[in-house]
């Protein structure tokens, strides 16, 4: 009995968590329509290239979209953590490219990350 | 609610920028540079706002040639287009005065893709859709204003997010959308 009733509050605690997250994405998603919606889309390429799959896409490799020698020779993949340095600061990160935006709030630019995780 | 929202811009319809504005624009390399200047640095950043400007004023034709727009809300969507259109002429000419290359537009077919064109339905999805571009280019203006080495350039992205805090306030009032309850609601 004291096995179920441990069970549901370990269930209770993981809905939390779940739940928190689904709030996170939803969060990221909002704050995407105002902050990136400019540029880039998800699935279309504009004046950014398109999102999806972004997170463990390797860097500069979309097709169909012209990007700088800098991102083109990066050698690397978009991971969350190079998402943050680079939504922090684009020119640090990779000199030379070409996007001027800098999203200075951290937590804002975690929520923009959990969504884009999402974007498959 | 329709008829508060032709009211809203018969009002509104009277506003225009005033060429005086333009020129001070046009002329800002002409003020000094900062220290350490870099034209080819914030040229690329003029012109990824150029390229914004591109695709607004491309967005609105979409719009205006739709058939889906009743006036007064058609004769609105022309004149946003012809203030994009202005800002498109000052970016040209300050990119060129700094030695730059001026971003070149893409095809409207290009653009209607882009913004799918073909899913808006009614004039209310092209207000959305404007809406949704006018707050991202705020955003973007705000956003790319720490990025420039001349802050007189800083400057210019200050005005042009002013335009398009006008633009966007004038829309989501016309879709019926209320004031954002808090301050500090652009840029971050």
């Amino acid at each position: 009995m004291k096995v179920f009733y441990l069970l549901g509050i370990f269930l209770c605690f993981d809905m939390r968590i779940v739940l928190a997250k689904a709030n996170d994405v939803e969060l990221g998603r909002q704050l995407y329509e105002t902050k990136c919606i400019a540029c880039h889309s998800v699935d279309e390429n504009r004046i950014g290239p398109k999102h999806v799959g972004i997170v463990g896409r390797k860097v500069g490799r979309v097709a169909g979209y012209s990007y700088s020698a800098a991102l083109k020779n990066a050698n690397t993949q978009w991971t969350p953590r190079l998402l943050d340095a680079w939504l922090t600061d684009p020119e640090a990160v990779f000199p030379g490219q070409k996007m001027a935006f800098r999203l200075s709030d951290i937590r804002e630019r975690q929520l923009i990350i959990e969504y884009l995780k999402t974007l498959k | 609610m329709e008829n508060s929202r032709r009211n809203f811009f018969g009002m509104s319809s009277k506003a225009c920028l005033s060429a005086a504005a333009l020129s001070v624009m046009a002329g800002v390399p002409s003020l000094g540079y900062a220290k350490n200047f870099n034209p080819e640095k914030d040229v690329d950043i003029l012109n990824v706002a150029l390229s914004l400007e591109h695709e607004a004023i491309n967005a609105y034709q979409l719009g205006a040639s739709s058939g889906l727009l009743q006036k007064p809300i058609l004769d609105v969507a022309i004149l946003f287009q012809s203030h994009h259109k202005a800002h498109r002429d000052a970016l040209v000419k300050t990119i060129e005065t700094l030695g730059g290359k001026a971003v070149t537009e893409r095809t409207l077919d290009d653009y209607a893709k882009a913004l799918k064109a073909n899913t808006l339905a009614s004039q209310d999805d092209i207000l959305k859709l404007a809406a949704k571009l006018e707050l991202g280019a705020i955003n973007a203006y705000l956003g790319v204003i720490p990025a420039f080495v001349d802050m007189k350039l800083s400057q210019i992205a200050g005005r042009l997010a002013a335009d398009e805090t006008m633009h966007y306030t004038a829309l989501t009032q016309a879709l019926g959308q209320r004031l954002p309850n808090q301050a500090f609601s652009f840029g971050g």
